[in-house]
């Protein structure tokens, strides 16, 4: 399987702005300027790009939750899955129309955390819904599901009337721990603390396990709450985690919001023997630095607590790839 | 939950020892229940001597969310004390030290304790 991150902020979208990119331009002239040797040439460039840290060469992105997940199943047939529909849902749709145009349909299974605005705001956008052919499959465990995508293209909110949208939309309304067999995987769902609730998806197929828990609200203090979490993340290679705040904030000023910590993050992967722990639904007031260090500190965290097995800690970013 | 306690001028100082986790998070905190109670406006600061703690949880550190914000609504006085290095590390990822004063040895909190207003 591997796992590509389309949108990864939480709440709203972002951009960094031109003071953010002039920042990022100074911080690397004066690393250049600072060096014993010549950059050289182009591969000198690149290394020299590369050993400026993540924060300064790259950004972790602004677009609002969106993760496609690739099989590696080859009798699949034209089937896409992804992880809610938030702003990053048009840049992947932008990429499928890329690849396969109008005239090769595909069909597309969305798993949805919640409806919450930022987990469908990119649907309108989202280009295959507007070609005839496509099909779309909106699988969820909230009653609402339909009559949230719907609200959202209705007037006077959207020019265009979801009605008029001419590919094949299906809402496939699930109950909380069902499965679904699609794509060569099978996907399960549990129910979260959230705001009207939200629900994790745990993917898996040939020995492999994804797991995605955003909008969550971890509450480790209940031990019978905590175990059925355990139980949901156990073993996976993967556990993309929302890490929004932290611990002091998640259960003070910011308790019943909803959102988890990286602290919490790393005790229920490490209680869980997950593989990999990627913090997702990054806040929207954080910088490219700031989430930096937020995950240099995750690392620091997961070192100083390690059992007998290292958990490996990851940042998304708008465009990340994790292979499993 | 190993926990002692002892009293040096109106200071209330309370040593826990051992792992919080969160198999001990309840139990430290009903041991602190008596010391919360009696940290009041006009009651003992309480300062709690964490050196001989050497791990905490996310569950152990809520129990200090809620001893701090018990004292806070006592009007009370609370600190906390002589942090094992990793301790005070996860005190640091997790943003505890926003919550509860922290002072590097016994004394110092003590002395803080004992001069604040």
């Amino acid at each position: 399987m591997k796992v590509r991150f389309w949108g990864t902020r939480g709440s709203i979208p972002v951009s960094i702005t031109a003071k953010d990119v002039r920042a990022k331009i100074a911080a690397a002239l004066r690393a250049a300027r600072d060096r014993a040797q010549p950059i050289g040439d182009d591969a000198g460039i690149e290394r020299f790009i590369d050993s400026l840290g993540f924060a300064v060469s790259g950004t972790y992105g602004g677009h609002s939750s969106c993760v496609e997940i690739e099989t590696g199943a080859e009798d699949t047939g034209n089937e896409h899955l992804l992880c809610d529909m938030g702003s990053g849902a048009r840049a992947f749709g932008q990429r499928m129309m890329e690849r396969y145009g109008p005239a090769r349909p595909q069909t597309y299974h969305v798993f949805m955390s919640h409806v919450h605005w930022d987990h469908i705001m990119g649907f309108p956008f989202f280009t295959p819904v507007y070609i005839p052919g496509n099909r779309i499959v909106i699988h969820g465990c909230h009653a609402e599901l339909e009559h949230a995508f719907k609200r959202q293209q209705a007037a006077p909110s959207f020019p265009v009337d979801f009605s008029l949208l001419a590919s094949t939309i299906e809402f496939d309304v699930m109950a909380p721990g069902d499965t679904r067999h699609v794509a060569g995987v099978t996907a399960t769902t549990l129910k979260q603390h959230h705001g009207g609730d939200s629900y994790g998806w745990r993917f898996e197929r040939a020995g492999k396990s994804v797991v995605y828990s955003t909008d969550s609200e971890h509450r480790l203090e209940n031990a019978e709450e905590t175990k059925v979490f355990v139980d949901f993340f156990r073993n996976a290679d993967l556990v993309i985690f929302d890490a929004m705040y932290s611990l002091a904030d998640a259960i003070s000023v910011k308790a019943d919001w909803g959102h988890s910590s990286n602290i919490v993050g790393v005790e229920l992967c490490q209680m869980a023997g997950a593989r990999r722990l990627c913090m997702i639904h990054h806040e929207p007031a954080y910088d490219d630095k700031r989430i930096d260090s937020v995950l240099a500190e995750t690392r620091r965290f997961e070192e100083i607590t390690r059992g007998d097995s290292a958990l490996e800690v990851l940042s998304a970013w708008d465009g990340l790839e994790i292979v499993l | 939950m190993e926990l002692s306690s002892t009293q040096i001028g109106a200071i209330t100082v309370v040593a826990p020892k051992g792992r919080i986790d969160h198999a001990q998070a309840p139990l430290f905190q009903q041991a602190m229940q008596s010391h919360v109670a009696a940290c009041t406006q006009e009651g003992s600061p309480l300062l709690l001597d964490f050196s001989g703690v050497d791990y905490i949880s996310s569950v152990g550190l809520r129990s200090l969310m809620l001893i701090a914000r018990s004292v806070g609504a006592q009007k009370g006085k609370v600190a906390i004390a002589a942090l094992q290095p990793t301790v005070r590390e996860v005190f640091e990822i997790s943003r505890f030290h926003l919550v509860l004063k922290v002072h590097d040895t016994v004394d110092a909190g003590v002395a803080a304790l004992g001069t604040a207003a």
